[in-house]
C-alpha cells in the first residue's frame, strides 16, 4: 500500500526526511517512533500527499477519498460547531448514509451532547476526540494518525485504544506516537526515525 | 451535480462562519465609508466631478483588499485547507466557494457604499452599478486565488496587496472607464472580458497553488 | 545542462551576442541615415523597442517553462523560469529607461502617460517585482515553484489584457501627447538596424540567461554536496 525508495524531504536547507526506505502493507499496522524533530509528522504528510517528497520515490496505493489523515491540529473550524465541521466533512467526503454516520461516530467518541458547541468552547480532550471523528468518518482504508493520544485523558485514551483494536487487522495503520508501547499488541512493524 | 453541492456546502460554510463574527462585513463596511470621508477632505474645491469617481474605484479596490487578507484566515489558522485538500473534491471547488462568499461580503459593503457615495460625491449611474458588479467578479476570482497563495506565505497580509494591485489596474481603468465616458459599453465589455480570462484562469491554477 | 567552463553552447551565445551588439551599434549610430522629422534623437528606437521586445519575449518564456513545470512536475523548470522572469525584469527596467529618455529627448519630459510601452512596462515592473517578493516570503519547495509557476502564467496573460486598458484608457484618463507608433513603415535600412538590433538583444538576452542559470545550478548542486556529506 505504501513504499518509499529514499524518500527524502527539505524545508529550504534543513533535511528532515532523508533516504528512507518502507513497506507497508494492505492492513499493516506500523508504528513510527522517534524525538520531536525526527520527521514522524513529516513523514505522515508526506504519505498524506500533502507535502511532495523532495527526493526519491513515494507510492501510496489509495485513493484520495479513502485515505484519513490525523494532524497536530484538529483540522476543524473553530467556530462552527461539531456537527457543523462534520456534515461538512461528511459532504465533501461523499460519505453515504452521513447523518447516521455522524451521529455513531460522535456518541462512540463521547461527543453526542457537545455537538451543538461551537469547537472554540472545546477542551482540548475535545478537539481531539472530534478530530478522531473526522478522520474516521468516511470509513478510509489507509489511516495516517500523528499522536492521536495527544490531549486525551484516560477515558478519552481507552475510547481510542478500543477504536485502533477494532481497526487493526481490517485496517491499514501508520500511528506516529510518543507511546509505542501502547499500540505493541496490535503492532505489525516497527520505524525509529532519529 | 457532486460539483455543484462540494460549491454549495463550501460557500455555506463561509457565509455561516461570517454570520457568527461578522467582523469582516462589518470592518469592510466601515474601512469604505471612511475611505470616502477622507477623499471628500483631499479632493481639493473645483475637482471635476471625474475625479470622485476615480477615488470611489480606489475605495472599492481597498477595501476588496482588506476582505481579501482575511479570506482564508480560517483555513490558516487552523490549518484547516489540510483537510479540504485532502478531501475528493476537485480543489478548483474551494475556490469558487471562497470566491462567492468573498463576491456576497464585497457586494454587502457596496450596497452601502454606493449610496454614500451618491449622497457625498456623485450619483450613481446604471453604468456605475453595472461596473461595480463586473469588478467584484474580477476581483473575487483574481483575489481568492492570490488569497490563498498568500496565505501560504511568510508575509500574509502584506503581500496580498503586492500580488493584488498589478493584476487590478485593468479592472479600475474599466470601471472608472464606465463611469465617466460617453461610451461606457466598451469599458463594461472589457471588464466582463477581463472577467472572464481571469476567472477561468484562476478556476484553473487553483489545484496547483494549494497542492504540492 | 552542462555546468563545465568550456560549454560550448553558452560561449557561442556569448560570441554571437557581443557580434551582434558591435554591429547593432554600428548600424545604429552610423549607417543608418536620420529619421526624416526626429532626427538623430530616434536612434534610441533602435534599443528602446527591440529591448521591449525582449522582455516580452523573455516574460513568454518564464511561462512556457512555468507551464512546462506545472504539467510534468519535474523541478528543474522552476530555476529556468525564475531566470526567464529576472532577464525579463531586467530588460524591463532598461526599457523603461531608454523610454524615459526617448520622451525627454522628444517632448522634454521623463515621463509621460500617452506613451503606452511605458505605462504597460510600469504595470508589468510592480506586478514582476511583486513575484519577488512572493519567492521570497514562501520556503523553497514545490508548494514555491507551482505558485511561482501559476504566477508567472498570471503575468503573461496580463500583459495583452493591460495593453487593452492602457489603450482604451488613452484620452479618457491619461492625456494623449503624440500618437507614435514606431512600427510604422520603416524603410529598408531602418528595417536591417532594427532586425540587427532585435537579434542583438535576444542573444543578450539568451547569454545572460544561461549564464545565470548555469550559476543557479552551480549552487544548487553544491548545497545538494554539502548536504550529502554532512
Amino acid at each position: 500500500m505504501i513504499r518509499a525508495r529514499g524518500l527524502g524531504r527539505s524545508f529550504g536547507t534543513k533535511r528532515v526526511l532523508r533516504d528512507l526506505d518502507l513497506d507497508v502493507a494492505d492492513r499493516d499496522a506500523l508504528v513510527v517512533t522517534g524525538p520531536n524533530g525526527s520527521g514522524k509528522s513529516t513523514l505522515l504528510a508526506v504519505c498524506a500527499g500533502l507535502l511532495a517528497p523532495t527526493a526519491g520515490e513515494l507510492e501510496v496505493d489509495v485513493e484520495r477519498g479513502r485515505l484519513g489523515y490525523l494532524a497536530h491540529e484538529p483540522l476543524v473550524y473553530r467556530e462552527l460547531t461539531a456537527l457543523e465541521n462534520l456534515d461538512l466533512y461528511g459532504r465533501l467526503y461523499r460519505v453515504p448514509e452521513r447523518r447516521e454516520r455522524i451521529g455513531m461516530l460522535l456518541e462512540r467518541f463521547d461527543l453526542w451532547e457537545a455537538r451543538h458547541e461551537r469547537v472554540s468552547a472545546f477542551s482540548r480532550g475535545m478537539q481531539q476526540r472530534l478530530a478522531l471523528c473526522r478522520t474516521l468518518l468516511h470509513d478510509p482504508d489507509l489511516l495516517l494518525l500523528d499522536e492521536p493520544y495527544a490531549g486525551l485523558d484516560e477515558a478519552g485514551a481507552a475510547l481510542l485504544d478500543a477504536e485502533l483494536a477494532a481497526l487493526a487487522g481490517e485496517r491499514t495503520l501508520v500511528v506516529a506516537t510518543h507511546e509505542p508501547e501502547r499500540l505493541a499488541p496490535l503492532a505489525t512493524g516497527r520505524l525509529a526515525l532519529t | 451535480m457532486n460539483y455543484l453541492a462540494d460549491v454549495g456546502a463550501l460557500a455555506r460554510k463561509d457565509l455561516r462562519l461570517e454570520l457568527r463574527s461578522r467582523d469582516t462585513i462589518l470592518s469592510m463596511t466601515l474601512f469604505v465609508v471612511a475611505t470616502l470621508v477622507v477623499f471628500s477632505f483631499s479632493l481639493p474645491a473645483g475637482s471635476g466631478e471625474e475625479a470622485a469617481y476615480g477615488l470611489l474605484w480606489v475605495a472599492i479596490l481597498f477595501t476588496s483588499v482588506l476582505g481579501l487578507t482575511r479570506a482564508f484566515a480560517a483555513e490558516r489558522e487552523q490549518r484547516v485547507l489540510d483537510g479540504l485538500v485532502l478531501a475528493p473534491c476537485d480543489r478548483s471547488a474551494i475556490w469558487l466557494g471562497k470566491a462567492i462568499a468573498v463576491l456576497a461580503f464585497l457586494a454587502l459593503a457596496e450596497v452601502v457604499a454606493l449610496p454614500a457615495f451618491a449622497l457625498f460625491f456623485e450619483p450613481v449611474t446604471w453604468e456605475v452599478v453595472a461596473a461595480v458588479a463586473l469588478a467584484n467578479l474580477g476581483l473575487a476570482a483574481v483575489g481568492t486565488l492570490l488569497a490563498a497563495m498568500a496565505a501560504a506565505s511568510r508575509a500574509r497580509e502584506l503581500l496580498l496587496p503586492l500580488l493584488l494591485l498589478p493584476l487590478a489596474i485593468p479592472i479600475v481603468v474599466g470601471g472608472v472607464g464606465a463611469s465617466i465616458s460617453d461610451d461606457p459599453g466598451r469599458f463594461l465589455g472589457f471588464l466582463a472580458l477581463y472577467d472572464l480570462i481571469f476567472a477561468i484562469l484562476s478556476w484553473a491554477s487553483f489545484e496547483y497553488v494549494v497542492t504540492e | 545542462m552542462s555546468t563545465s567552463l568550456r560549454n560550448s553552447s553558452a560561449v557561442v551565445l556569448a560570441v554571437a551576442a557581443f557580434v551582434l551588439l558591435l554591429g547593432g551599434v554600428a548600424l545604429a549610430f552610423y549607417w543608418v541615415p536620420n529619421a526624416p522629422v526626429e532626427g538623430f534623437r530616434q536612434r534610441i528606437f533602435y534599443i528602446h523597442v527591440p529591448v521591449a521586445l525582449t522582455s516580452y519575449a523573455c516574460f513568454g518564456w518564464a511561462a512556457w517553462k512555468a507551464l512546462r513545470l506545472l504539467w510534468t512536475r519535474e523541478r528543474r523548470y522552476d530555476l529556468e523560469s525564475y531566470t526567464a522572469v529576472h532577464m525579463g525584469v531586467i530588460f524591463g527596467i532598461l526599457t523603461l529607461v531608454t523610454g524615459s529618455i526617448w520622451a525627454r529627448t522628444s517632448w522634454g519630459v521623463w515621463w509621460s502617460w500617452g506613451e503606452r510601452q511605458l505605462v504597460l512596462f510600469l504595470v508589468l515592473f510592480l506586478f514582476y517585482s511583486a513575484y519577488f517578493m512572493l519567492r521570497y516570503s514562501v520556503e523553497p519547495g514545490p508548494r514555491r515553484e507551482r505558485m511561482s509557476a501559476v504566477y508567472a502564467l498570471f503575468g503573461v496573460v496580463l500583459i495583452p489584457v493591460s495593453f487593452m486598458a492602457i489603450r482604451l484608457a488613452e484620452g479618457l484618463i491619461h492625456p494623449v501627447v503624440f500618437d507614435r507608433d514606431p512600427s510604422d513603415n520603416l524603410a529598408a535600412s531602418q528595417l536591417t538596424t532594427f532586425v540587427v538590433c532585435f537579434a542583438a538583444t535576444l542573444a543578450l538576452a539568451a547569454s545572460l540567461y544561461v549564464n545565470e542559470l548555469t550559476g543557479k545550478r552551480v549552487d544548487e548542486r553544491l548545497r545538494e554536496l554539502r548536504e550529502a556529506l554532512s
